[in-house]
């Protein structure tokens, strides 16, 4: 008998393991009913829809895992070749096998009754339609696209360029549809929009590969030359980082005035949403980024702002209608604002970490509290409300709450505004004792900054910054309800700047247009419509992965990459033997105690 | 029996900082008490005593984190029992913490800064951080790297370097050895006398009672929350009670 030639020889381990994994993620996303929801939107019609793309890429990614190495510098690697291949294809099969036994289990039993998506129709979606579909047809998918998966590692590394952008470009294409239908009209080009798009969404498929192609070429071509010149801005010191700065900054600004010109109502409003989240979120990153206090009841001053807007302009406030313009009532936005900073941050900032976090979770509940109760009813309306608030009258123009375009200029204003005042901030004085409360609040207090004053300056200019965006959203919408001030916003905005990454104003813009734009606000839509209650999930995964993955956000702060990854760092620099330099003693410990 | 409260008996005038019969509690808990301490211009004075013996204590009412509950705090011939902190730091004291504690994830420059945050007198900071950078050459050449990936000495040097950045009259120091490799102690304490030698006047409190009266001119010893020896480094070390109880059985000189 000969034996396998060593190629060939598997890593059962690894198949036992991720295999099954896959498998569990499948039906996972199968019975949480991503398949069934996510149908309807078409990427390539009518080959591929987004539930699909929803169930294919667990088997890919998956299939990429398993059959990935860890290369070690300096050991002897084999090459990768049909054994990794096989790895793949197994590991994808053993996922594929789990939906099969979904489909035999919802043909023969019926446990709707917990598993709602436990359905026919689920069924129907994973026979692609087609009634007595063999269901071991997914034993076969899932090793293909394990094939594809474990391909990605074995392929040189210029075509896995062309097909990972080439693939992110289609689907990213089609998810910004509705954008790019919107905007098309502005700009003349419905021509286009036609070619590419079928009439009932989703990419036509010559035009996706066309696009496929083209940008797995540009990627190829333009390959490493992002990242140089990304490096070369990072290098530049003094007045010439300056001015590509300023450079970068006034290409930014034309584009932000001009282009809403050429946009349609769907996508002003949609990046109206985008922006009111996203100067909530300058405003907490100030809070928690900056100054390091963890607030979980930031809504609090969303509501606040939104509120004073609802009394001061609205004539049907209850109890007190001075029937103000929105721009003078912004005075005492601001103040009101300011004031329950000053308010919620007195008693709460002499607390420390976790103990201040629960503390201002309370408070957030509080003030939604108060405004819901029976007790402020007269004042504020209960539960109907305040109703009636006009539009945006700021003396030289009016902008009515269904003027998306102006909406999202001043939204862009505000954004803008708090952009420039965090990015003074961080430079001051006053930033600078923040960053010094973040790293050890004792020795912040020992160098002789008064932390309380300093902790409480945060609080309050995080809360005029959400006034703001409360006085917007109140015009905008006409009315204030209480339950639109429910403790998830705190949470969304602080997932946004999680995200983001914290302390990072670049890092917090990113948050905000994934997030908010794609995924939708909590109760926003997003471009993903079909995501509807699914985005919340997605939300607490992209969380976590985020938090084992990437700690330091999307687009983090170079103070704290360095922070999180500080571990590697050093490892790295003695495995190259670069820090020949540090031979002494490391700090912590206590070896020279007698 | 003299007819002079205890007040003006230990008033000195030149005096930079002083414990008049001061008391502190922390609830209930009595941890000073009568305690009388006096620094003068230039003195190297350390304090010494064991656990809980009230030493952190006696640096954080120095500091201002801890109110007395009787008695005062003088500086510079000033009450201050009741300015904060801040003031403090204004007016000539400041601490090397305990174990160091830079901030971090800020740059060496930033931590120097952040010593001087009280300050504004932008030339006079500049010729501070000077000075800084001539007594420790090291941390020029670490300016802008992280205080965290520093090593261990130069760690010592910045936060030295950070407090002598609000041009303190007294500086104080909490547990200056503590954590320390034994090679980088001995260098710690050539830093302080160095320091020291510069016309400084020095407050630590140390548990390496050996090292710390080597180098000290005066010393105190507390035992729970009172003074019990009060005597210059050298009687110190002669103390045969004090061998007994902090340096190890007199097996020294």
């Amino acid at each position: 008998m000969t034996t396998l030639p060593s190629t060939l020889l598997l890593d059962w381990k690894r198949i036992f393991k991720w295999g099954p994994i896959c498998a569990a993620a499948l039906l996972f996303v199968s019975l949480v009913g991503m398949p069934i929801k996510l149908d309807p939107k078409s990427i390539i019609s009518p080959l591929l829809s987004l539930g699909y793309v929803s169930l294919f890429w667990l088997p890919l990614i998956f299939g990429y895992i398993a059959s990935s190495r860890v290369v070690l510098e300096g050991v002897e690697t084999s090459k990768p070749g049909l054994s990794d291949l096989l790895t793949g294809v197994l590991t994808g099969a053993i996922g594929g096998a789990g939906l099969t036994l979904l489909m035999l289990g919802i043909e023969n039993f019926d446990i709707r009754d917990p598993l709602i998506n436990w359905s026919p129709q689920l069924l129907e979606v994973l026979a692609f339609g087609a009634r007595d579909l063999n269901s071991a047809v997914w034993i076969g998918i899932g090793g293909a696209l394990g094939l594809v998966g474990a391909a990605l590692n074995v392929i040189p590394e210029s075509l896995r360029r062309v097909v990972s952008y080439g693939s992110f470009t289609v689907l990213a294409v089609a998810i910004f549809e509705p954008a790019l239908d919107d905007m098309s009209e502005g700009f003349r080009l419905e021509w286009l929009i036609e070619l590419i798009f079928q009439k009932r969404g989703g990419l036509k498929l010559w035009p996706a590969i066309i696009l496929a192609s083209l940008i797995g070429l540009i990627s190829v071509i333009s390959k490493g030359k992002v990242k140089k010149a990304v490096a070369q801005y990072r290098e530049q010191e003094g007045s010439q980082k300056k001015q590509t700065s300023y450079v970068l900054f006034g290409i930014v600004a034309v584009l932000g005035i001009v282009l809403p010109i050429f946009m349609g109502t769907y996508v002003n409003s949609l990046l109206a949403n985008v922006g009111i989240f996203l100067l909530l979120a300058l405003g907490l990153n100030i809070v928690v980024g900056l100054a390091g206090i963890l607030d979980l009841g930031y809504v609090a001053f969303f509501a606040v702002g939104a509120y004073t807007t609802a009394v001061f302009t609205s004539e049907l406030s209850p109890f007190f209608a001075p029937g103000m313009t929105w721009a003078l009532s912004l005075v005492f936005v601001v103040i009101l604002a300011a004031l329950t900073g000053l308010i919620i941050g007195a008693p709460v900032i002499r607390m420390r970490g976790d103990y201040l976090a629960i503390v201002t979770l309370g408070f957030g509940e509080i003030i939604r509290l108060l405004f819901l109760s029976d007790f402020l009813k007269p004042y504020f309306g209960g539960a109907q409300g305040i109703l009636g608030i006009p539009g945006i009258d700021l003396g030289f123009v009016y902008i009515s709450g269904t003027d998306t375009r102006g909406i999202f200029y001043l939204v862009l204003f505000f954004c803008a505004l708090a952009v420039y005042v965090s990015w003074r901030l961080q430079a001051s004085r006053l930033g600078r004792s923040w960053m010094a409360i973040r790293e050890d609040e004792q020795v912040a207090e020992a160098m002789g900054i008064n932390t309380v004053n300093s902790k409480l300056m945060a609080f309050v200019v995080g809360a005029v910054l959400a006034s703001f965006a409360g006085a917007i959203m109140a015009a905008r919408v006409g009315s204030v309800f209480p339950n639109s001030f429910m403790i998830l916003i705190s949470i969304v905005i602080l997932v946004v700047v999680i995200v983001g990454g914290m302390g990072s104003i670049p890092g917090v813009f990113v948050g905000a247009f994934v997030l908010i734009g794609i995924l939708g606000g909590p109760k926003q839509p997003g471009l993903l419509q079909e995501f509807g209650s699914l985005k919340l999930l997605v939300y607490g995964m992209l969380l976590v992965y985020m938090m084992l993955q990437r700690p330091e956000g999307l687009v983090p702060s170079a103070r704290r990459t360095q922070e999180l990854h500080q571990e590697e760092f050093l490892q790295d620099s003695w495995l190259k033997g670069t820090d020949a330099e540090d031979e002494e003693q490391p700090v912590e410990g206590e070896e020279a105690q007698i | 029996m003299s007819t002079e409260t205890s007040n003006s008996e230990s008033t000195d005038p030149s005096a930079l900082l002083e414990f008049r019969q001061v008391n502190t509690h922390y609830g209930a808990v009595h941890i000073l008490k009568d305690v009388d301490l006096a620094i003068y211009p230039g003195e190297l004075v350390c304090l010494l005593g064991g656990n809980a013996s009230g030493k952190t204590t006696t640096l954080k009412t120095l500091l201002g984190m801890v109110t007395p509950t009787s008695g005062d705090v003088v500086l510079d011939g000033e009450v201050v029992n009741n300015q904060p902190t801040s003031y403090r730091v204004a007016n000539g004291v400041t601490m090397v913490p305990e174990n160091r504690r830079l901030f971090k994830r800020l740059t060496v420059k930033e931590n120097l800064m952040l010593g001087a945050y009280l300050r504004n007198d932008r030339d006079g900071i500049n010729e501070d951080i000077e000075y800084v950078y001539d007594l420790f050459p090291r941390v020029k050449e670490r300016l802008s790297q992280k205080a965290g990936t520093l090593s261990g000495g130069e760690q010592q040097m910045v936060a030295i370097g950070r407090a002598l950045m609000s041009r303190p009259k007294v500086l104080l120091m909490d547990e200056p050895s503590m954590g320390l490799a034994p090679a980088l102690v001995q260098q710690n304490f050539e830093l302080i006398e160095k320091i020291n030698n510069e016309g400084m006047a020095i407050f630590m409190v140390e548990q390496n009672a050996n090292m710390a009266l080597s180098i000290a001119d005066r010393g105190w010893v507390l035992l729970t929350g009172r003074v019990i020896l009060d005597d210059t480094a050298e009687a110190l070390r002669a103390n045969e009670d004090l061998q007994k109880a902090y340096l190890g059985g007199g097996s020294g000189e």
